[in-house]
Order: structure tokens, then C-alpha cells, then sequence
């Protein structure tokens, strides 16, 4: 292959995604929101479930040691927020091991904030405008919509989800021409509530506008708060634009005691998926013990959202070197 | 048998599922940021040409489907079958008329065509691209007029019908796009 050594991209989305970095970093600066750099590899990884790392083997005598390249800024940025750092955002790779395909490149490019005193309808306004900065004039975008996770499921297929009812979930597989879901689902709601969300609804949010998805089932909590009025539900938002994932936020958990029992849980989740073992984040641990000051953060893919401004079908097309020019 | 998993999945890939031959035609990695990744694949049933589209968790493998694409020389129809010869080999095969298919119309002895082999019978053929067929049944053509607007039929050697322009005469030879079988130019003997 002659030409691989040429960028994936062109040029011409260079120039913008340079541009869209200004402009994301203006509109923090004007905000004195100030941005942080944290490390890319560190001693341990996320436990979610779903998510695989890269590993390295960090040497310097007598140490030996295996470092995990970071599947998102959050433990490390969490800490900076205990330690009293204020409102912050950083602009870095993450990296998911074996996630390949049109939206997904292993190492891609996140733009991650967190807000102190937010709630999460706070961060959900920030993000609307941010999103409207980014995208004016370039691309007109309808006017964005907000709608619950629990009336987005029902409107789309009638299911409640905070309910996990497998009769009524194996019937809409069949309804939905998607037998299959029965056995790859099996009894776990989760798998059922992603299979469901990805195939029969997602493709159909954020037609030409920002849609933001929030209260996600209590099973779907990862770092969120539970809800306080509600205890099936927690305080989780996702966004979309064009049926694209585009970024996911929370309104943090800040008690350690019960992210110490999420991590045993998805470490135990883990074992029984036979993925590969991780030891929990006890710096984070820790840092939640100090004291997280109470606050929203939301990441969002930056590559997506280039795919998005620049109506291109593959993610390949808006990085400099995709993992196969890598 | 080899097998494949989902990440190797790629469009023209050959596998078994519910235990017909199939080759892949779309392959969408699907995931949600925080929940399982899926497969979402668009998938053709060889034996029966039917797509569906079905979903496998990632890391899920399908056993690989012996099929092989090879180019055959159409030798003639004995009423029952019609035999096809590896050029390079002399080996022989037959094919009944549900393994031949639509691609009967466009196949006249000598000519170069794939057949599909999986487990080494014959699942399908495919004629070349192009074919050049004799006229064997046109109206005649109207005088002065050179190019399509219109057109009218013409019945091939071969039993295909086509629309030709005005001109084109009985007992000549056209070429013809088998894709979608519409008429490309004369052929000058």
C-alpha cells in the first residue's frame, strides 16, 4: 500500500478541527473554567464492564510495572476536583481496546468538563450551548430537545425500562424482527436495555438537532448519582445529534462507600464475563473520602462531533491517522 | 472447520449460519459508550439470495462456510443440467436449474462464467460482466434512426430479451451488461 503513509483525513478537516479546539477552549477560558492535563497511563484502569484497555509495561530499576493507557480522564480529573481545583475541563485521548468500526477508532479524542455546584439540568444547558457555539455557522441546527430515558423507551417501543419484564421484552423482540436479542440478551436487563436502545431507538434521536437523554435506569447508573426522588433512575444524561453517541455526563457520585461497592460489583461483573481482571482506583477511592465537591461532568467525543460538522460517514475521515495508518 | 469472530467480519466474508452458506455484506460495529458492544450485520443466504440482517455480540465466531468462487467455462445443457469445466483442470461439474438461476438467460457454450462451489457442489452461477449474444428475433429497424429513444425488443441466442435501439439487425451480435441487462453497443465481427 503506497499510500499509506497519508493522513486518513484531509487537509481541509485539520484545519477545522484545530478551529473547533480554539473555539472549545475560548469558550472554558471565558468561562474560567481552566483547563487541566492529567496522565494517559496510569496504575489501574476503569472496572466498566464493557470496556477493555491497553496495557504497558512501565520499567525503571527495580520497578516493574504494568501501566493502563486511560479509558476516560474521570478518576484523575475527579482527583484534581477534591483537591479543590475548581471547575475544569481537559482535551485528551482515551483508549478502548478492540472498539473498531465507523464511529469507534481505539484511540480517539475526548473533551471532558466537570462544573462544581452544578446540577445536571446546569450541565445539560452548558452543553446546549456549547454545542450551538460549535456548530453556528456551519451547520443550522433545529432546536434541541430533552426528553427521559423512560418516556423515550416507552414512546419507541412500549417497554418500561425501569421495570425488567423479560415476557414483555421477548415479545417485542419478535414485534421487532429481532429474535436474536432473546438469545443474546438472555435475562440480563442491561444487555436487553443496550440492545434495544442501539438498534430500535438511537438511530432516530437528534434529527438535525441536539437530543439530550436523561434519567438512564438505576442498572445504568456507571459514575452517576441516584436519583434523589426517585431511586429507579439515576441522574445520567446522553447526547445525540443525528442518531450519533456523542457524549455522556453526570451528576457525580460523591460518596465513597458506595463507589467502592460499584467497583466490586463490576469487578465481580468481570470475572463472570471473563474479561480481563482489573484492581479498583483506590486514589479514587480516597479522594471521595476527602470530600468531591458536589458537581456535573459530561464527556464528549470530539472525533463524532467532527463526523457530524463535516457530514462524514466514517470516523477514519476526520483523524490524522486512523489505528489502520497508525 | 476454520471459524471467524465477529472482528474479523468484513463484506464478502463466507459463513454458516443456521446452517446455510452465507457471505457477509455490511459489518457495523455498535456500541453504546458505557454498554455491550454488538455486531450488526446485513448477511446473504446463498442458497436462497435472501439478506437479512442479524446482531451478534462482539466476540461471538461463525464457523467459516467452504465456498469458493471459480471461474468456469459453460460446455452445454443435457436438459437436466448444465456442465460447467475448470479450464485449467478439465474438471468437470453440473448444475441443476435452481443453482443456475437467472444467469441460464445470459449463458452460451464456451463462454466464461463463476460458479459458486460450496463443499465443492455448485450453489450458484454468475455470468461474466458482459456477454456478446446474437440477435436471433428483432423487428426490423427503421431507417435514419441512430441512436436509443425507445428501442425496441430482441430475443438473444440465449432466450434473454433485450431493448436494442431501432437500428440494430437481426442476426447481429450485441453486447449486453448481465447486471441489468441492458444493451451496451454492436459487436463488429
Amino acid at each position: 500500500m503506497q499510500d499509506e503513509w497519508q493522513p486518513s483525513c484531509s487537509i481541509e478537516l485539520l484545519h477545522l478541527r484545530a478551529q473547533v479546539l480554539a473555539e472549545i477552549r475560548a469558550f472554558f477560558s471565558a468561562r474560567s473554567v481552566i483547563e487541566v492535563e492529567t496522565p494517559l497511563l496510569s496504575c489501574s484502569s476503569g472496572t466498566d464492564p464493557q470496556l477493555d484497555f491497553f496495557t504497558s509495561d512501565y520499567h525503571s530499576y527495580p520497578l516493574h510495572q504494568t501501566l493502563y493507557l486511560q479509558t476516560s480522564p474521570e478518576f484523575a480529573m475527579k482527583r484534581l476536583l477534591a483537591a479543590g481545583c475548581g471547575s475544569i475541563y481537559q482535551i485528551c485521548k482515551a483508549f478502548r481496546n478492540g472498539e473498531s468500526g465507523r464511529f469507534h477508532n481505539p484511540e480517539f479524542t475526548i473533551l471532558e468538563w466537570y462544573r462544581v455546584d452544578y446540577n445536571l439540568t446546569q450541565l445539560m444547558d452548558e452543553v446546549a450551548e456549547l454545542i450551538t457555539l460549535l456548530f453556528n455557522g456551519r451547520i443550522q441546527l433545529m432546536s434541541t430537545q430533552r426528553i427521559s430515558y423512560q418516556d423515550l423507551f416507552d414512546s419507541y417501543t412500549g417497554l418500561d425500562p425501569l421495570q425488567f419484564c423479560y415476557e414483555d421484552y421477548c415479545a417485542y423482540a419478535l414485534k421487532s424482527q429481532s429474535p436474536e436479542a432473546i438469545e443474546l440478551c438472555k435475562t440480563d436487563h442491561n444487555a436487553w436495555l443496550d440492545f434495544i436502545f442501539s438498534h430500535h431507538i438511537q438511530s432516530f434521536l437528534g434529527n438535525n438537532s441536539l437530543c439530550m437523554v436523561y434519567g438512564y435506569p438505576a442498572c445504568q447508573s456507571s459514575l452517576a448519582r441516584i436519583n434523589k426522588d426517585n431511586s429507579k433512575v439515576t441522574d445520567r444524561v446522553e447526547i445525540f445529534i443525528n442518531g450519533i453517541e456523542l457524549g455522556n455526563g453526570y451528576y457525580e457520585l460523591a460518596d465513597a462507600q458506595e463507589q467502592n461497592q460499584r467497583f466490586d460489583e463490576e469487578i465481580l461483573l468481570r470475572q463472570q464475563n471473563n474479561r480481563p481482571s482489573i484492581t479498583k482506583n483506590t486514589q479514587l477511592i480516597a479522594a471521595l473520602k476527602s470530600g468531591l465537591p458536589e458537581c456535573s461532568g459530561i464527556a464528549i467525543g470530539l472525533d463524532r462531533l467532527l463526523m457530524i460538522l463535516t457530514k462524514n460517514n466514517s470516523i477514519d475521515d476526520v483523524i490524522a491517522f486512523s489505528i489502520m495508518r497508525s | 472447520m476454520a471459524s471467524y469472530s465477529t472482528n474479523e467480519f468484513k463484506a464478502g466474508l463466507k459463513v454458516m449460519l443456521d446452517s446455510d452458506p452465507c457471505a457477509i455484506i455490511e459489518n457495523e460495529f455498535v456500541k453504546p459508550g458505557k454498554g455491550q458492544a454488538f455486531n450488526r450485520v446485513k448477511i446473504r443466504n446463498l442458497k436462497t439470495g435472501r439478506v437479512i440482517e442479524r446482531t451478534f455480540k462482539s466476540g461471538d465466531s461463525l464457523e467459516a462456510a467452504d465456498v469458493v468462487d471459480v471461474a468456469m467455462q459453460y460446455l452445454y445443457n443435457d436438459g437436466d443440467f448444465r456442465h460447467f469445466m475448470v479450464p485449467d483442470t478439465f474438471e468437470q461439474y453440473q448444475c441443476n436449474d435452481k443453482s443456475v438461476g437467472d444467469a441460464s438467460k445470459w449463458l452460451k457454450d464456451q463462454d466464461i462464467c463463476t460458479v459458486t462451489l460450496w463443499n465443492d457442489s455448485p450453489l450458484s452461477v454468475t455470468p461474466g460482466n458482459f456477454v456478446e449474444l446474437a440477435i436471433v428475433e428483432t423487428d426490423p429497424g427503421v431507417r435514419g434512426d441512430t441512436s436509443g429513444g425507445g428501442g425496441k425488443p430482441a430475443v438473444l441466442e440465449t432466450g434473454a430479451v433485450v431493448r436494442v435501439p431501432l437500428f440494430v439487425q437481426l442476426g447481429e451480435v450485441i453486447k449486453v451488461d448481465t447486471r441489468t441487462g441492458e444493451y451496451i453497443s454492436r459487436v463488429k465481427e
